[in-house]
């Protein structure tokens, strides 16, 4: 559990168009890494190529390699499959399955791969899932509603329980917060808080004091222009980006300069 | 004493699209309403002589339950057949055409599927009738003699091949294209969110499809599956032309059986009185199956309505 991921000069392409260009970092386990930087910059697509999401999109691959504690997650005969169970993600907007209650949603993962697990084993990981995603107290009681009938912070924090269900070494977040309101924005940092007591994470935000407040490091991109691939401008400290950074692009960033 | 100012003087102008659009949707609504009960109207009256008269003089001699019966069977039968084959394989083309197949075979074969059903039914007919019924004697052989002790495939097959099993196949073909475009159409409609959430937990493809697609998917499957057993249930000329009819027997290899509509379509040139009565009688019953089936659909989508991400 908790493991750790080095990138080597990695570039992103969707067919011909390179989107992401030249990224190496080492991202420590069990703690907090945030992407920020403005729209389009390629956070968010090299975010999903730390568990192979970006192959859904028709074109998308990689050359470079992602380490996991050490294995390559391109290395020949490795499935997507395999790497997506270990890295978990959470996305943009909330989206457990519609169709199933708040109990299957949960165990959906864990139900994959043709796996058996016995009533009472389900119902234990039930319980541990939602109340490692502070949600147990708020749904213990309607666990055969459906998840869909939960409010968006809620559903957002049925999709982190449905992740760690799978208990994964990394869980990787895409702007979660970016539809909830400040109530469930707070109840998600605090639990993002408790999550990097067991799991490695990395989370991808537009909003800066965010990253200052659950980070402990930051990596900040940028894109010279319309149509030029995303890089990593600097990666340090989180309070070293935010307090006193490096780059000049990334000091006119985090005060506000841009972006 | 102060106008409010809100009250708009020229308060028909604006609107007077609103009322033309509001009155167009309504008309269109009550038609169909109409139409629909001048259908049911004509042919209760139509069909009232036959529950009037006599039992002996119903074909048959033993009244309208006996003489429509069978018929009802066979109808049922070849339509169950038709589903039976055309569901699982209109599926699983819809999935192949929408998520497994790269983009440029699916275009294509998307478009081929959509000419099935523009083909009209007598063609379906005499393809099944000269081509088809020969083709699956050999097959209808084998059954007899190596399944022969199940009632359905008891022996000996119809050596012309005109038989229930052949008029089902057809039938399947012809039901085919509806449910695979529109379960196409609501495949394609599947979130992506939901695919990707269903992908990031370590699904393969084929899993993503049973987690989030067919879920996402099911009412929308149960109106295809339904829409083409209304087709089924209708259909004349392929039927006509493909069984060779007889009564209710249970083998579907053997010459025999008979679906409402090919009754209808094969007498109503020469029906006249109370023949006429008793098909548009059985016309009646056709009617009232189908609208059965249509109920039962809407309530099984109905109870999972909580379940449809709707809310």
């Amino acid at each position: 559990m908790a493991k750790r991921i080095d990138v080597n000069d990695l570039n992103v392409y969707y067919s011909k168009f390179r989107a992401v260009e030249g990224v190496s970092i080492n991202i420590e386990p069990k703690s907090v890494t945030a992407f920020i930087g403005p729209s389009g910059c390629g956070k968010s697509t090299f975010l999903r190529t730390l568990n192979r999401m970006h192959e859904v999109i028709p074109g998308g691959r990689v050359e470079g390699e992602v380490l996991l504690d050490g294995d390559d997650l391109y290395g020949p005969g490795v499935d997507p499959v395999t790497v997506r169970s270990q890295i978990g993600m959470v996305f943009q907007r909330p989206n457990p399955f519609p169709t199933m209650s708040i109990k299957d949603n949960v165990l959906a993962g864990v139900k994959l791969n043709g796996k058996k697990i016995s009533k009472s084993d389900a119902d234990a990981l039930v319980e541990k899932s939602l109340r490692g995603a502070n949600l147990w107290n708020e749904v213990k009681d309607r666990l055969d509603k459906p998840g869909s009938g939960l409010s968006g912070g809620q559903q957002q924090r049925l999709c982190i329980a449905r992740t760690i269900a799978v208990k994964p070494d990394v869980i990787l977040m895409d702007e979660p917060c970016s539809a909830l309101d400040p109530i469930s924005t707070l109840a998600i940092e605090d639990l993002i808080n408790e999550l990097k007591n067991d799991y490695t994470v990395v989370i991808v935000t537009h909003n800066m004091q965010q990253a200052a407040r659950v980070s402990d490091k930051t990596a900040f991109f940028n894109i010279a222009g319309t149509g030029k691939p995303g890089r990593l401008i600097e990666y340090n400290d989180t309070a070293a980006i935010f307090s006193n950074p490096e780059q000049k692009a990334t000091e006119d960033y985090v005060s506000g300069r841009f972006g | 004493m102060t106008t409010n100012a809100l009250t708009s003087k020229s308060s028909t102008s604006g609107r007077a699209g609103d009322k033309i659009f509001s009155g167009a949707a309504l008309g269109a609504g009550v038609l169909i309403l109409i139409t629909l009960f001048a259908v049911a109207v004509f042919l209760l009256i139509q069909a009232l002589p036959t529950f009037l008269a006599d039992p002996a003089d119903i074909s048959g001699g033993a009244g309208f339950f006996s003489y429509i019966a069978p018929i009802i069977v066979g109808t049922v039968v070849a339509a169950a057949i038709a589903l039976l084959i055309a569901t699982p394989v209109g599926l699983g083309v819809a999935l192949f055409i929408s998520h497994l197949a790269p983009r440029r075979i699916a275009g294509p074969l998307g478009y081929v599927i959509d000419l099935l059903a523009a083909i009209p039914s007598v063609i379906y007919g005499a393809w099944g009738y000269m081509v088809l019924a020969p083709a699956l004697v050999p097959g209808y052989d084998w059954l007899a003699t190596n399944l022969g002790f199940i009632p359905i495939f008891e022996g000996p097959a119809s050596q012309t091949g005109k038989t229930m099993l052949t008029a089902g196949i057809v039938l399947a073909v012809m039901v085919l294209p509806i449910i695979t475009s529109l379960s196409r159409e609501i495949f394609l409609q599947t979130p992506k969110l939901h695919e990707e959430a269903a992908l990031a937990l370590g699904a393969t493809r084929w899993e993503m499809i049973t987690t989030a697609v067919l879920p996402f998917a099911r009412p929308g499957i149960i109106s295809a599956t339904m829409l083409g057993l209304g087709r089924a249930l209708g259909e004349t000329m392929a039927v006509a032309l493909v069984l060779s009819t007889g009564n209710l027997i249970p083998s579907l290899i053997k010459s025999g059986n008979q679906t409402i509509a090919a009754e209808i379509a094969l007498n109503f040139p020469e029906a006249f009185g109370l023949r006429l009565a008793e098909l548009i009688a059985a016309g009646l019953v056709l009617f009232l199956i189908t609208l059965v089936v249509n109920m039962i659909a809407r309530a099984i989508i109905a109870r999972h309505k909580e379940f449809s991400g709707a809310n």
